[in-house]
């Protein structure tokens, strides 16, 4: 195995309040802060760990996105990726860019690259969609091994230990494959300073979707997006009868 | 269906804090304060059925708590090393409400304790005998915020993160920021004139402070709430309730001037070789970052192992004898990230910083303020934490805590320093298993003797509260506390006001 591809996106930092459009087109980004998406962090550090363990001898980091992305992908290079890729995608474009645009540039960059293996995160955190590295597969006819928790080398190829509803399962994949990393696959590094400062000289190459041959053309439209409704306030109750009435009342026990 | 239980299961705010302060706990309950410290109880009033039936007249009975397990977490400060024996906390709304208890309270001689979050660490917030506990939790209300001025008016029972969020959606930012901030109220953060991580970008609260409504021990509402920044018309009578710790008032209003919310930061965590080199490195820093440095901490490996060790926190960088936090604010985020590459790049080639990382991202910022806030508390899964905080000269800065290991040697489970290094405070943690009046002896007068010798203060921003007027006179001189008890009978003179605390005897 000698390259791994890993696509990083850049969404909005999740420690920030989301607020929605007035005119419930979507959700307010200028001016508020982004960063990698948490599980495409921890995509990247898996990459840059099987590059550490000798497993892999190159690791791409690709982004779709405005110009800003490159800073993500910069990140990207700083936890350890040795080059990457922009795919620039900006205006009503971007707006409307969905995971099956997203599957179809990875998958013709991997193969343009000649990658051995795909690493996304499994899902983004401000669309929750979860088909990007499904998709990817699927494009490209290779196995799959999703919600990654672990994935060790083994003779054919890697062992993928899944979280799925109610456990664990382990499969083999043979690669090339395609994996999406779960929560406790491992806990990304922090980029260090002497890191920091050599990701700005590593390359980074820009593409078009255009170049790529990748059509943008929007699947989905996307007719409202609204608020959760606000929680309702608690109440005190006096004594632990009242709390038990009141819970009959609503019909919870 | 967990969600709906829930919303019928939520208890009241301070029980909750309360709850979640104790997370750390691991024994049983604290001895009483007037025992553990040897203390005898003044010649106030007790309580009586008459004097519970007046405050429940003027506050309805919910707000008269004498249930003793009710009352219980009131009577312990969150460190677990005071615990007074009060019978009863009032929760009052208003200004009126706090005059009336007091007017009340000081024609029967009935002591009487304030309390904001209890997140003090000195003993200041909780009674030593019985005190009557004023909560001022329920007076919550956030009255105005004058966007181009800054100037916010709020209640004294205001959360501090609280404000901080309100202030944020109108682009500003409170003054003061503190570990304790999701449980702390102003009012409290003011009488004990806190100091906390932004002090050495915008002062202390003597100057962010605009106003202050305080009420005296005879019940008087002293307002001098105005959110003038000039106001030279006669004696400056806030500051008298700024850092009294509620001995010469209870603050009931307060107006605070709140600088504009940074629009680019940037936090960065480093591991230094040596003391020295946090020095150097903090003398690089107010150079070469000048106006948009925001704060300057360090931790001694000690710390930051306490909080990895103890708290599961994990440390973004490798083991470093030293760790340093440094954090930039200022409105233009390419002109700041100029000033920071040259300033780490140089400090990176100097050898002053080993390893670092540096972000601008808010969730791994948070990430690291964590780390820093996190460990006051940290020490308390060790068993028992001597606390002690005190201003020191920065050429001495680090030298008490090396003293201290030697003296303390296997009888101290960790002695570990951290602090505000730009405001020349530090924090020094002794923890043990247990209590043991031999360590404590081990440790007091002598580290406040050692401040002494370099001119320090055994208090720099904890206040004296009950855990240290005996040992005031380390930094006050005769006269100067001669001047503090004329005040004192003259603001209160049946001394009902916080007793035992601050003023030595």
């Amino acid at each position: 195995m000698s390259r791994v591809l890993v696509g990083v996106k850049r969404v909005i930092d999740y420690a920030v309040k989301i607020r929605v459009k007035p005119d419930k087109s979507g959700v307010v980004t200028d001016g508020v802060k982004h960063s990698m998406n948490p599980f495409d962090e921890i995509a990247v550090e898996e990459a840059v760990r099987m590059k550490e363990k000798k497993l892999a001898k190159e690791v791409i980091a690709v982004s779709c996105g405005p110009a800003q992305a490159q800073e993500t992908l910069r990140t990207a290079l700083a936890m350890g990726a040795d080059r990457a890729i922009h795919v620039e995608v900006a205006g009503a474009e971007y707006e409307t860019l969905q995971p099956i645009h997203v599957a179809k540039i990875l998958a013709k960059i991997s193969q343009d690259e000649k990658a051995d293996l795909v690493i996304v995160g499994k899902q983004a955190i401000d669309d929750d969609s979860n088909q990007t590295a499904q998709m990817t597969a699927a494009l490209l006819d290779w196995p799959q091994g999703t919600f990654a928790s672990k994935v060790e080398k083994s003779d054919a190829g890697l062992t993928v230990t899944r979280e799925i509803d109610g456990g664990l399962e382990v499969i083999k994949t043979k690669v090339p494959a395609v994996l999406s990393a779960d929560l406790r696959l491992n806990e990304p590094r922090y980029a260090t300073l002497p890191n920091i400062m050599k990701a700005k000289k590593k390359p980074m190459k820009k593409v078009s979707a255009k170049d790529l041959g990748v059509d943008l053309a929007p699947r989905i439209k996307v007719i409202s997006v609204e608020d959760p409704p606000v929680r309702q306030a608690g109440s005190v109750v006096p004594d632990v009868d009242t709390l038990v009435a009141k819970l009959k009342e609503g019909g919870h026990v | 269906m967990i969600r709906q239980f829930s919303q019928i299961l939520l208890i009241s705010l301070e029980k909750h804090i309360f709850i979640n302060n104790l997370k750390y706990s691991t024994s049983a309950l604290p001895r009483f304060s007037s025992e553990k410290y040897s203390i005898k109880r003044k010649n106030f009033g007790s309580l009586h059925d008459a004097d519970l039936n007046y405050f429940r007249s003027l506050l309805s009975a919910d707000r008269v708590i004498t249930e003793e397990s009710d009352v219980l977490p009131f009577n312990i400060d969150w460190i677990k090393n005071c615990r007074g024996q009060s019978k009863v906390v009032l929760k009052p709304k208003t200004t009126e409400e706090v005059s009336q208890i007091l007017s009340y309270c000081n024609s029967k001689k009935l002591a009487v304790c304030p309390q904001g979050g209890n997140t003090g660490l000195v003993g200041g917030s909780v009674p030593v005998f019985d005190e009557i506990i004023l909560h001022l939790g329920l007076m919550n209300k956030i009255i105005s915020l004058d966007e181009i001025s800054g100037a916010l008016v709020c209640e004294a029972g205001c959360i501090l993160e609280n404000l901080d969020n309100h202030v944020r959606e109108h682009n500003l930012i409170m003054p003061l920021d503190l570990g304790a901030k999701g449980s702390c109220h102003i009012g409290g953060n003011i009488s004990t004139n806190a100091g906390g991580l932004r002090l050495l970008r915008y002062g202390n609260l003597h100057g962010s402070v605009l106003g202050i409504e305080a009420v005296k021990a005879d019940g008087t509402i002293i307002d001098c709430l105005r959110t003038l920044k000039k106001d030279n018309t006669g004696y400056h009578l806030k500051h008298l309730f700024i850092g009294s710790e509620g001995t010469l008032g209870v603050v009931t209003k307060v107006a605070v001037h709140c600088p504009a919310l940074p629009k680019a930061v940037t936090l960065g965590f480093f591991g230094v070789n040596c003391f020295e080199n946090v020095l150097e490195l903090y003398k690089s820093a107010k150079s070469s970052l000048g106006e948009i440095l925001s704060a300057f901490e360090m931790a001694d490996n000690g710390a930051i192992s306490s909080t990895v060790e103890n708290l599961k926190l994990s440390n973004p960088l490798g083991d470093f004898p030293f760790y340093v936090l440094i954090e930039s604010s200022g409105s233009d985020e390419g002109h700041d990230n100029e000033k920071l590459n040259r300033f780490l790049t140089k400090e990176m080639e100097t050898g002053h910083i080993i390893d670092g990382t540096v972000t601008s991202e808010p969730a791994k910022m948070r990430n690291i303020w964590n780390i820093r806030e996190s460990i006051a508390g940290a020490g308390l899964v060790d068993g028992y934490v001597f606390k002690y905080d005190v201003s020191i000269p920065l050429q001495n800065y680090y030298d008490i805590v090396l003293l201290l290991r030697k003296r303390l040697g296997n009888k101290a489970t960790r002695v570990y320093g951290y602090g505000h290094v730009g405001d020349g405070n530090i924090h020094i943690n002794v923890t043990t298993p247990e209590y043991t009046k031999e360590v404590y002896e081990m440790l007091e007068p002598y580290i406040f003797e050692e401040v002494a010798k370099v001119r320090g203060s055994i208090s720099a921003e904890h206040g004296v509260g009950f855990r240290k007027p005996q040992f005031i006179h380390y930094s006050k001189d005769e006269t100067a506390l001669h001047l503090m008890h004329g005040l004192k009978h003259f603001m209160d003179p049946n001394g009902i006001l916080n007793p035992y605390k601050v003023l030595p005897d």
